[in-house]
């Protein structure tokens, strides 16, 4: 039941902002709107590896790149039908491509799930000290791989020419919005559903203490491979739209250094232990850098998500929603909280077949 | 012709690897000894560029003398950022998580400040020597990569000496495998990790004067040194300072024949390639048990 009330209130948030932006008329609300929701994807994806696992994932904008660019990979294709394929074959291509952006968005999430998992099966099993700098070693190899790649425009970047105008909705930002908006819920969901399960409390054993809990029999790689893919395929979901909403991708841009500072500052400055923080700090920062970057600078924004960054970290570790948390708690009694020992018997209790 | 390519290159990379090594060596004892990730690093040796830059621009000094005058000021730095590391997160207990954050802010803010105060222009510096070559039939040497190899190789011999040599050098090594039994031989673990992060930063005002007489810099250019850095330091086997100096020498040939061969642009991708490869087959590095 509490569930079903997460899920319709959020939609019924998701369109009450809909609605008031088509009321407003401005399509700078929707552009800015687009930025924050993507933001909110990145921040609660980086969430579940890093917020619920404990390890650091500095290649968030190798995976947002990798969306990205798979979805310019297949728009090129799109375009080149006649040159690529034999005749025979470029009737029955002409006919599925150019593909929808929902299906773009699931393609870009199977690629960077792949690409998660293959980091995470290479580096999870050292400390995790070493997937975090692998992560960032990550990041430049494949944008090596992409600057010399000529299909996809190589170090001069490629032009998405987007259509003007969808049916129904009418300009295609708004479209593009309302995918996001979907995606967000769906990141969200998605996060809060693993917060609740077996998964959940198997993920938060390896945040607590590694050693211990595979000592107790937790299967720690299975569970950080299962979340590197899940984390990284949802990145790639946040990429693949970006090429539509740009309309000129280029590698530096797409493997941007404010992609993975602001998917790591958010959940940090939101708090890492449950769905709300990234949230939380994604919608603050991303609200903080649109105003920013239109009345001060871009420059000046990135200077402030890092120094909020490193003031979070030392002085709030756990976050705003720490902080709100310990408020309530100094009223109330500090019984019921869960300690590593009832997270690890919750675990060996949901397992299929305890009960 | 292809031959006397090849050797120019392995030499070209030998020096290069010169520069690897002075880079490295402040990650390879903040991180390999003290077990602090401090991918900080390279943002503070760009700082040590930058430094020896308007030093430069404005009196005419040397860049390598003014980067020696400034060690201090550096190590007091390491000292300080240390000692708020410790405060914040060492004493609170082990959250790995929260100190990469750290580090990765400060990396950033970094950036971020030079990039505001300076632009994304290329700096240089000028000197006597950097415009010089010696010619030894085919094999070229330019003074402008001779000189910082040289020059660092010679700061490693010495920190190598002070390391194993001095009481401090020794409770150095020892802080990262038993703080007890530190604590026993009368040398309290928070000072001498502090030291040690202060020699660490030191070393990136050398490493940055050196980076800058080798190229033209801009803000951004820290970020390629941060795979480069941790993937000598991994395939050195962390914490032995000969082992940075091969690894740096072996990724600098690495990296000069394939910009010779196959062009400049896959050069970046060759040090995190090995860096992937080595955490996956070889944690340990290439001197490692």
């Amino acid at each position: 039941m509490r569930s079903f009330l997460f899920y319709l209130f959020s939609i019924l948030v998701g369109a009450a902002f809909f609605l008031f932006a088509r009321w407003v008329g401005n399509d700078y609300l929707f552009f800015a709107g687009y930025t924050v929701l993507q933001f909110i994807v990145l921040a609660t994806a980086w969430n579940i590896l890093g917020g619920y696992c404990g390890y650091v994932n500095f290649g968030s904008a190798a995976f947002f790149a990798a969306g990205a660019y798979s979805s310019v990979a297949l728009h090129k294709l799109a375009a080149g039908i006649d040159k690529i394929f034999p005749e025979s074959l470029a009737g029955l291509m002409n006919m599925i491509l150019p593909l929808p952006i929902p299906i773009l968005i699931v393609i870009g999430g199977i690629v960077s799930g792949v690409i998660g998992l293959g980091t995470g099966y290479l580096t999870l099993r050292l400390r995790g000290a070493f997937f975090a700098i692998a992560t960032l070693a990550l990041a430049v190899v494949l944008q090596t791989l992409i600057v010399n790649w000529d299909f996809v425009g190589g170090s001069r970047g490629a032009y998405i020419i987007r259509p003007n105008d969808i049916p129904i909705l009418g300009s295609y930002i708004q479209y593009l919005f309302l995918v996001m908006l979907v995606l967000s819920v769906i990141a969200i969901a998605t996060a809060r559903i693993i917060e609740r399960s077996r998964l959940g409390y198997g993920f938060a054993t390896i945040r607590d203490d590694e050693l211990a809990a595979e000592a107790c029999g937790v299967p720690t790689l299975r569970l950080k491979l299962i979340a590197t893919t899940i984390s990284g395929a949802l990145m790639g979901m946040a990429g693949a739209p970006f090429p539509y909403y740009i309309g000129y991708l280029e590698p530096s841009s797409a493997f941007g250094l404010a992609y993975a500072v602001n998917s790591i500052a958010m959940p940090m400055i939101g708090g890492t232990t449950s769905w709300v923080g990234p949230l939380v700090g994604a919608l603050l920062l991303g609200i903080i850098q649109q105003v920013a970057t239109v009345t001060i600078s871009s420059a000046v924004n990135l200077l402030i998500v890092g120094l909020l960054l490193v003031g979070f970290v030392i002085v709030a570790p756990k976050g705003i929603v720490g902080l709100v948390q310990d408020f309530m708690r100094a009223r109330a009694s500090d019984q019921g909280r869960p300690t590593w020992r009832s997270r690890l018997a919750i675990f060996a209790n949901m397992r299929p077949g305890a009960r | 012709m292809q031959f006397e390519l090849l050797i120019n290159a392995i030499i070209a990379g030998l020096l290069l690897g010169g520069l690897y090594a002075a880079v490295t060596v402040g990650v390879s004892i903040s991180f390999g000894i003290l077990d602090i990730v401090n991918i900080a690093h390279p943002a503070f040796i760009i700082l040590g560029s930058y430094i020896a830059y308007i030093v430069n621009q404005t009196l005419g000094v040397d860049p390598i003398l003014t980067a020696i005058i400034v060690l201090p000021a550096f190590y007091a730095l390491g000292a300080v950022v240390y000692q708020v590391y410790y405060a914040s997160f060492e004493k609170r207990g082990q959250d790995p998580l929260r100190g990469l954050a750290f580090f990765f802010g400060l990396l950033f803010v970094t950036e971020v400040m030079l990039i505001l105060v300076f632009g994304v222009d290329y700096r240089y510096v000028q000197a006597p020597y950097i415009d010089y070559t010696l010619h030894f039939g085919f094999v070229d040497l330019p003074l402008r990569m001779l000189i910082p190899c040289v020059l660092s190789l010679l700061m490693l011999l010495l920190l190598q000496l002070y390391l194993s040599r001095t009481f401090t050098g020794r409770a150095i090594m020892a802080v990262s495998q038993d703080q007890l039994a530190l604590q026993l031989m009368a040398a309290d673990p928070i000072k001498i990790k502090r030291i040690a992060f202060g020699i660490s930063i030191a070393t990136a005002s050398l490493a940055g004067a050196f980076l800058i007489v080798i190229q033209p810099l801009e803000p951004s250019v820290g970020r390629e040194y941060i795979g480069r850095v941790f993937a000598i330091c991994v395939l050195g086997g962390l914490q032995s300072l000969p082992g940075t100096v091969i690894a740096a020498m072996l990724l600098g040939i690495v990296e000069s024949i394939t910009a010779t061969f196959y062009g400049p642009s896959w050069a970046p991708a060759v040090a995190f390639g090995m860096l992937l490869l080595t955490l996956a087959f070889r944690p340990a590095g290439l001197l490692g048990r």
